[in-house]
Order: structure tokens, then C-alpha cells, then sequence
């Protein structure tokens, strides 16, 4: 995709807050209709970057255009924001109605009575909110006070929206719950989304592109399965969850496939480094397998390492095993059937297995 | 025990007669307090936002300064309009010592920084980002502020109160500025202390639970308007 038809672009853009910089981005494009998850650790400017996309913060160097238009005059700032709307972490509702808060956007356009009315109702019903249109705001859970300020948000009918992690304060089903409808209603309504969120399976699950965050940089930005599956550095592996990160040497270059060393032990790689590079080994947990034999002679994969079970912890459908193969900690999930099935438990010796492929190579500076 | 009594009995007889005397102080009461509180909620509502709103140098100093204003002695207030409005002092030529409009004066300056006071406070509580999420709806800076105002509507109309409670109940400055004449600048609160001093004491209690009645309406309709905007 190229610049022009992004429609957002930001260049040089650095925001400092009381002398101290927050925010650093070289360049960041925006393209039309598509969905893109910032992720980060706190404290990372994720927030700040939404805010300074929404306008609201001002940055000391560097702009935003909007279709390859400086914003600049005080006209030009109100019709943009016009454009967009934005979610906070907390709903941040009027102290009125539920009706007059999802209108309240459209009455500062001035749009006509007839039209609030027509598309209050329907956002209200969008969000599944509209047997709530007279109660008042302050007598609202906090799943519902979300729903009427993404439905506040959604009734402008923007072109872009900004949601900062407006999930976050919600328990597990009630957040699930309104993912569902928030996913529903971005993809049917074809809008540009940038979206804030801690949460990696919301990011999978609704981004086009992720970029991850750091001390006020973009780390990396791509499609979900490159951030996830090629991590550029190790703190975007580490972020993203390749829970085993070992660091160690290539030894040796075999045809493409990579010897290295790690923690005195031999793992087969495939990935860009060169002889005697250093380099963090990722392997994604899901991608160890777990056996009660010595699977040498019956699997493709090249890495098998003999070990024991340290820590079992529980994760939803799947298990966390945390593994010592004499020196080398490795973490693998298996399945709630496979760990009844095989019998494992803390203290148990096992066999763990995984491709060179699944080894994901990242360079690191010596 | 008699004299409360017998002021009891003088004030029903006072009320149920509708001395024009008293009528005329009541009336003046409220017309001069109310316009004095309007006045200190135009300034102070506007100012106390711009304070609460805005970051410049010296604000902590600023509200330090408005809330010591909020304890303001009416009179020191009396004393400092006095003499800007004497005869050969900066305002001398206003012509407006010892007249109604001198009270309102006086009064305007003790009630503005009540209001303002609370006004500030009422609008730093409101959440940090609702100024945020109102822009990014859309709104002016016009708009905003508005719809800031009506979120902190409840505090503010707690200032509004305070504000003419303040100034109603004040003695000082208005029997200073305004010389407590009478049928012309004699308020309540200034007859009472006349015919206190006269040792009428039950005309004093007449006019001081007339007084209070007003205090207790005003801030009774005040207290109905934000029970029945509370959230139900």
C-alpha cells in the first residue's frame, strides 16, 4: 500500500508531556477501512498515540494529515474531528438519559430532530441497549455504560474510529459479550478502526494489522500471524507471547538449517542468522509437543529434549507446563485430554519436541 | 422566655397584618441579595471555569486565594466599597453610597468568590478525560463548556446557594454601604440590628425568622430542583 491512500498519515510526529517524551513515531499510515490493534505494554503511548490521532494532543514536532490534508486551522481541526470519534477506557457518560447520551453527538452536529431520533433508535438497538433508552446513565453496569458509549461513538457515523482498550474494566463474559457485538458492528459498518487493547486474542481476532508499542515507538507493525509468528526483537516476542525465549549461538549452518547452542544443548533452527551470531531462540508453547517416550524415531521434528515437568498451570482448555530439559526451560500447552491421557504431572519425566521451523531466530546485539 | 414569646407573637401579627414596613425590607432583601448573587454567578461561574480549565503559572496560588475570598469578612468588604465609593474616592463619582445599588455592590464582591470557590471545585471533580471525550464528539469549545456546565450542574447550583445565603445573612457591608435607611436601604439583616439595639427585641425577632424563612425557602427550592435531578 502506498501513501496515497492512507487515510491518516503521520510523519515525525514526537509528543513530550512535562519535558519528558512520550511519543516518537517516524512514520505511520492509516488505510482506509482497515482495523489496527495497538498493543504494548503501560505506559507505552498507546493512549497518547490515540489521542494524538484524534487530535485532542498536541505534538511538539511533526502532524497528522487527514487524505493527504494538513490539519491546521481551527476549521480544519472541528470538521476533522467531526469525522472521527473515539472510546475511552471509561465510558465517560453525560449525567442524563441513555437516549440523550448516544444522541449527544448528533445534537452537537446539529443534525435534525427527526434524523437523532431515527438513528439513536438504532444504534440503541445496534448495542443492544434500546430497552435502556430512559434510564438514566448513572443506574447503569459497567458492560451497559460501555455499550452506550460505543453506541454514542458509533451513532456519528465516523469514518475512523479510536477505542482505547474500552474493555478493559469488564469482567470476562460481559467483555466477551460486547467483543462479539463491537466485532459484528465494525465489520458490517466497513469503518477504519485504530483499537487499544490488552488483550492479544481481541487484537488476532479483529485486526488487519498490529503494531506493538514501546517507550513511545512502534516496535513493529504487520499482519497479525508476522507480529505474532516473527517477532522483530525480543521484547515483541516476549510481549506477544512466545513464552520460551532462550538465548544462544549458531554453531553451525547446515544447508540452511541452523545449529545452535543453547544452555550446552543442541537445537536445530531455521531462520535468518549467520555462523556465530547471536541469537534468541522463540518457541511458541503451542508448538512443543509433549510425550511420555522417546518419540526420536517416529517425529519430523528434529529437536527432542528429555525433561521434567516443574509447574502445571491452568489456561482455559489448555494446560501450561513449565519444563526443565536439564538446563534448558521450555514451556509447552497441551490439551486438558492429552495431560489426562498421558498421565503427566508435576515431577514427571517427559519428552519435549519441536520443529526447527517452530524456532523463531531473532538476532540480538552482543 | 417572654421576649422570644412576645417576638414570636409580634412576628406572626407583623406577617399576618402584611406590615408594608416589613414587606418593603423583605422585598428589598431579596430583590438586593438576588441581584448581587446573580451578578457573583455570572463573574464567578465564568471565571471559576476559565481557573478550572486552563493551566497557567501561579494557579495554586490563584485558588488559594479564592478560597480564602470564600471566608471574606463582609466587613472588610463594607470598608474597602466605602471608600471607593466616598465622595472624593476613585468611584466617588457614581453617586451610589448609602443606596440599594451600593449593597448590591458590596454584596457582589463577597458572594463572587463563594461561587467561584465552589464553582472551581465543582468542575475539577468532574473526570479528567470528560473534556476529551466531549471534543472528540465533536463540540466547539462553546459547546464544551456548556455541556461541562450542565455535567456539574447539581455543585453548581450548591454554589449558587451558598452564594445567596452568604449575602442575605451578611450585616456588615450593607449597613456600611448602604447606611440602613429607612424605606430606602434597610434590609433584614440591618433592622434586625437597629431594633436590637433600640431593645425592640420583638420586632428584632420578627424580622430575623422572616429572615430565616426566606434562608430555609430559597435553599428548600434549590434542595427540590437537585433531589429531582438526582439519578432515579
Amino acid at each position: 500500500m502506498t501513501n496515497s491512500d492512507a487515510i491518516i498519515s503521520i510523519k515525525n510526529l514526537k509528543v513530550a508531556l512535562g519535558g519528558v517524551s512520550v511519543l516518537d513515531i517516524p512514520s505511520f499510515l492509516l488505510h482506509e477501512k482497515e482495523i489496527v490493534s495497538l498493543i504494548g505494554p503501560n505506559g507505552s503511548g498507546k493512549s497518547t498515540l490515540l489521542l494524538v490521532l484524534n487530535c485532542l494532543l498536541r505534538p511538539i514536532s511533526g502532524a497528522i494529515a487527514y487524505r493527504q490534508e494538513a490539519i491546521v486551522t481551527r476549521e480544519e481541526l472541528l470538521r476533522y474531528r467531526r469525522r472521527v470519534s473515539m472510546v475511552f477506557q471509561e465510558p465517560l457518560l453525560f449525567d442524563t438519559t441513555v437516549y440523550n447520551n448516544v444522541a449527544s453527538g448528533l445534537k452537537i452536529r446539529g443534525v435534525k430532530r427527526n434524523e437523532i431520533r431515527e438513528r439513536t433508535m438504532r444504534y440503541l438497538k445496534c448495542f443492544n441497549i434500546e430497552q435502556l433508552a430512559n434510564r438514566s446513565a448513572r443506574k447503569l453496569s459497567g458492560g451497559e455504560s460501555q455499550r452506550v458509549s460505543l453506541a454514542r461513538a458509533f451513532a456519528i457515523e465516523p469514518e475512523i474510529i479510536f477505542l482505547d482498550e474500552p474493555f478493559s474494566a469488564l469482567d470476562p463474559p460481559t467483555r466477551h459479550a460486547l467483543t462479539d457485538d463491537l466485532e459484528k458492528i465494525v465489520r458490517e459498518s466497513g469503518i477504519t478502526a485504530v483499537m487499544v487493547t490488552h488483550d492479544q486474542s481481541e487484537a488476532l481476532r479483529m485486526s488487519d494489522r498490529i503494531a506493538v508499542m514501546n517507550s513511545g515507538k512502534i516496535v513493529q507493525t504487520g499482519n497479525p500471524s508476522m507480529v505474532m509468528n516473527s517477532p522483530v526483537n525480543g521484547f515483541v516476542a516476549n510481549f506477544v507471547g512466545m513464552e520460551t525465549i532462550l538465548e544462544g549461538r549458531v554453531l553451525k549452518d547446515n544447508q540452511g538449517v541452523l545449529l545452535v547452542s543453547v544452555a550446552g544443548k543442541e537445537i536445530d533452527a531455521v531462520g535468518d542468522a549467520r555462523v556465530d551470531d547471536a541469537v534468541y531462540c522463540c518457541i511458541r508453547p503451542e508448538n512443543v509437543t509433549i510425550d511420555i517416550f522417546d518419540p526420536d524415531d517416529m517425529t519430523s521434528a528434529r529437536n527432542v529434549f528429555p525433561g521434567e515437568i516443574l509447574d502445571i498451570d491452568s489456561l482455559g482448555p489448555f494446560l501450561r507446563l513449565s519444563l526443565d530439559c536439564t538446563g534448558l526451560p521450555l514451556v509447552a500447552y497441551v490439551t486438558r485430554e492429552a495431560f489426562a491421557t498421558l498421565h503427566l504431572a508435576e515431577g514427571k519425566n517427559v519428552f519435549a519436541s519441536f520443529k526447527a521451523t517452530s524456532v523463531h531466530l531473532v538476532r540480538r546485539k552482543r | 422566655m417572654d421576649l422570644i414569646l412576645e417576638g414570636l407573637i409580634k412576628a406572626f401579627h407583623l406577617f399576618l397584618t402584611l406590615d408594608p414596613e416589613v414587606l418593603g425590607i423583605t422585598w428589598l432583601s431579596i430583590k438586593v441579595s438576588g441581584l448581587a448573587t446573580f451578578i457573583s454567578v455570572i463573574i464567578g461561574v465564568s471565571s471559576g471555569m476559565i481557573v478550572a480549565l486552563t493551566r497557567f503559572p501561579g494557579k495554586k496560588f490563584v485558588v488559594s486565594v479564592v478560597n480564602t475570598g470564600m471566608g471574606l469578612p463582609p466587613v472588610v468588604v463594607g470598608l474597602f466599597v466605602t471608600v471607593f465609593l466616598w465622595r472624593n474616592g476613585p468611584l466617588g463619582f457614581l453617586n451610589i453610597l448609602y443606596t440599594p445599588t451600593a449593597i448590591i455592590f458590596a454584596q457582589a464582591i463577597i458572594a463572587t468568590p463563594i461561587v467561584m470557590g465552589i464553582s472551581i471545585a465543582a468542575l475539577q471533580n468532574l473526570p479528567n478525560k470528560l473534556r476529551l471525550q466531549i471534543l472528540s464528539l465533536g463540540a466547539t469549545r462553546v459547546q464544551m463548556v456548556w455541556i461541562l456546565i450542565r455535567e456539574a450542574r447539581l455543585p453548581l447550583m450548591a454554589a449558587v446557594m451558598a452564594g445567596f445565603g452568604g449575602v442575605i445573612s451578611e450585616v456588615g457591608a450593607s449597613i456600611m454601604v448602604g447606611g440602613n435607611i429607612k424605606g430606602y436601604s434597610r434590609v433584614l439583616t440591618t433592622a434586625t440590628v437597629m431594633e436590637t439595639g433600640r431593645g425592640n427585641f420583638d420586632v428584632a425577632f420578627a424580622i430575623s425568622i422572616i429572615l430565616l424563612l426566606l434562608v430555609f425557602l430559597v435553599n428548600y427550592i434549590f434542595t427540590l430542583i437537585q433531589q429531582r435531578e438526582r439519578p432515579r
